[in-house]
């Protein structure tokens, strides 16, 4: 133990802190992307109400400009207005599709992991096979039977994406059950149930909570890709992936712009999560360290 | 199956990954056909279109007849899936002609995109990773690491209509979409190859961060090994050390991983056939989707499935004769 009087004066400990190191300062930036991200789609409707079936065929396909910051597409909506719905919506149904896809794995790598031998076995050669469907298909597949709609996107998202989620926690589960903690407690008296919720749970948590962040641009990818092919929500309804869409038709037409700002969304945000996770994944483990900072 | 005492195992490999296959496929089978059954969408109408509503009861309920659609369920299941182990992978109803016909015409493209981006992937991959982990952390590596992050989030659609933007309808270098040119009369192979250039370019592009940073990892953890750094104590030349030496420790774990990406790169397929309007299984799989048509959509995502479990099961094999320290289980 340090003396306390060799210990570093607040003051300093704090500029230290605040420090801009390189991998901190991307951190930082990419948190407060996805900071105003958040609350702006969170307090859209407030502040810039959007009129979604609203059209101005007096004002089609113009560039960008002050008063169209990202233009206006074929039907004269603005583009920069109408991405900040479609983020809306898509980081809604990622974090929703997300947490359907962390619960479905999470109870599957649960019981293999906690039960092992003949059951982890078999559940895993189950995931193995499912992992072998190309999920847009499958994804495409429960939309097309479910017919397109918020609900069975979510589905969609949901049910293909639980595997590597599944994985993650096995193994997890099945380092920690050789770790002497465990065998204490066990000889300690600790029954099954005890160990899972006391000791195996509190360690497995964090592993989640990371992994569907992680996940959360998958499942935006996979929304926007079924809205794209015009399989996800209702092309009125201003959606990253229905906007890319609309803009296919106006790139032909030279209105390059309609489907750049979505896109561009898409990107940031998506690569925000990224930095962020991959800091946070460096505190989990330490040992392992990310190689993603920028 | 070969003597050679390296597979020796291989037959029975092959039998146990069977027996877990074929449940887990029949099984999901099962799912798809109940999900399907439960589907809101009268078969009948849908096949009937815009006469479905001009269309009187009785003929709608003679084509529901022909098709047994109104027998119990699981007399309808095993029907299809009798048929569909048969070889008769039934008639679609969008587009009015059987499956198998419809599979034949389109795969040939989808399977030609994937397998000319793969290679292209592969080598790029291969080359690329393995220079940037010869000085990790370098200039190179810092740069082909960013690009692969960024590239990595970006949607492969989006990907796709910035390339037509930039070299098709900007600089006029390639063609927008399409397999063969609008006043073409015949399809001639230089015609066809310089319309596959941007989809199997976007489909590479969009698919390599995954490999190049594995490759590069690899390489890198490569690199320290024992017979790598005797070879650098020998004084090899770099390039050699590189590629003859850490390259090729690295290169095998790598192949067979290959396999268990496939699935992204059908999703991929799927999205920059409908980009470049491409007649592939992407535009009938979206067809069928909308209308949806489920012997066509279970019959595609069935059969790939099953092409894709083969292809690592394929992987596995060639790795176990490849390499004598790997055993094969499961």
């Amino acid at each position: 133990m340090a003396d306390l009087a060799a210990r570093p004066p607040l003051l300093r400990v704090a500029r230290s802190r605040l420090r801009l190191r390189p991998g901190r300062a991307g951190a930082v930036v990419a948190g407060l992307i996805l900071l105003v991200a958040i609350v702006g789609s969170l307090l859209a409707p407030l502040l810039w109400p959007l009129d979604q079936s609203a059209v101005a065929l007096d004002q089609t396909r113009m560039a960008p400009s002050w008063t169209h910051l990202a233009g206006t597409d074929d039907l004269g909506r603005d583009v920069a207005h109408r991405t900040v719905y479609g983020l809306r919506v898509s980081l809604l149904v990622g974090a929703v599709a997300a947490l359907v896809a962390t619960v479905l794995g999470g109870v599957v790598g649960g019981i293999a992991g906690t039960l092992g031998g003949r059951v982890d076995r078999i559940l895993m050669r189950i995931v193995d096979t499912i992992a072998a469907m190309p999920h847009l298909l499958l994804g495409i597949f429960i939309v097309a039977m479910l017919r397109p709609s918020l609900g069975a996107v979510i589905a969609s998202v949901g049910l293909t994406h639980w595997l590597s989620t599944a994985r993650i926690v096995r193994s997890e589960l099945l380092s920690l059950r050789t770790r002497p903690f465990i065998d204490a407690a066990i000889s300690g008296g600790a029954g099954r149930f005890r160990v899972l919720t006391r000791h195996l749970l509190p360690h497995v948590l964090p592993r989640l909570a990371l992994a569907t962040t992680l996940m959360i641009p998958h499942a935006v990818w996979h929304e926007t890709a079924l809205s794209f092919l015009g399989l996800g929500l209702p092309p009125h309804l201003a959606s990253l992936g229905n906007m890319i869409n609309d803009g296919q038709g106006s790139l032909l037409t030279g209105a390059w712009w309609a489907s750049l700002a979505p896109g561009a969304v898409i990107v940031v945000v998506t690569l925000a999560i990224a930095v962020l996770a991959a800091r946070w994944r460096d505190r989990l483990d330490p040992r392992v360290r990310a190689e993603l900072h920028l | 199956m070969t003597r050679s005492p390296r597979l020796a195992g291989a037959g029975a490999v092959v039998r146990r990954r069977l027996l877990v296959a074929l449940p887990v496929l029949a099984a999901t089978s099962v799912g798809m056909f109940a999900l399907g059954a439960a589907s809101p969408v009268d078969p009948a109408k849908q096949y009937a279109g815009a006469a479905a509503f001009t269309a009187s009861e009785e003929n709608l309920a003679q084509l529901r007849a022909n098709w047994g659609v109104d027998d119990p369920l699981p007399v309808q299941y095993l029907r299809w899936i009798g048929n569909l182990v048969q070889g008769d992978l039934g008639w679609s109803t969008s587009r009015h002609e059987p499956v198998a016909s419809v599979l034949a015409a389109r795969a040939g493209w989808t399977l030609l995109l994937i397998g000319v981006a793969l290679a292209l992937v592969l080598i790029a991959s291969l080359l690329l990773g393995a220079l940037a982990a010869y000085r990790r952390g370098g200039l190179f590596d810092s740069a082909l690491r960013a690009a692969a992050y960024a590239v990595q989030s970006m949607p492969v659609f989006w990907l796709g209509l910035a390339a037509i933007a930039v070299f098709a309808l900007a600089l006029g270098w390639m063609p927008a979409g399409g397999l063969t040119d609008v006043t073409a009369t015949s399809t001639s192979w230089s015609d066809v190859a310089h319309h596959l250039i941007l989809p199997v370019g976007v489909l590479a592009v969009s698919q390599a961060p995954w490999f190049v940073l594995f490759v590069r990892d690899a390489v890198a953890e490569s690199m320290r090994d024992d017979h790598v750094l005797a070879a650098r104590a020998r004084g090899l030349p770099g390039r050699t050390v590189l590629f003859g030496h850490a390259l090729r420790t690295a290169l095998l774990p790598f192949l067979t991983l290959v396999g268990t990406h496939l699935p992204e790169l059908v999703g991929g397929a799927v999205l920059v056939e409908t980009v470049f309007s491409l007649p592939g299984l992407g535009a009938v799989t979206v067809a069928a989707a909308l209308g949806s048509d489920f012997p066509l959509l279970a019959a595609i995502t069935l059969i790939t499935t099953a092409v894709v479990l083969a292809a690592n099961l394929a992987t596995d094999l060639a790795y176990a004769a490849a390499d004598p320290r790997v055993r094969l289980d499961g």
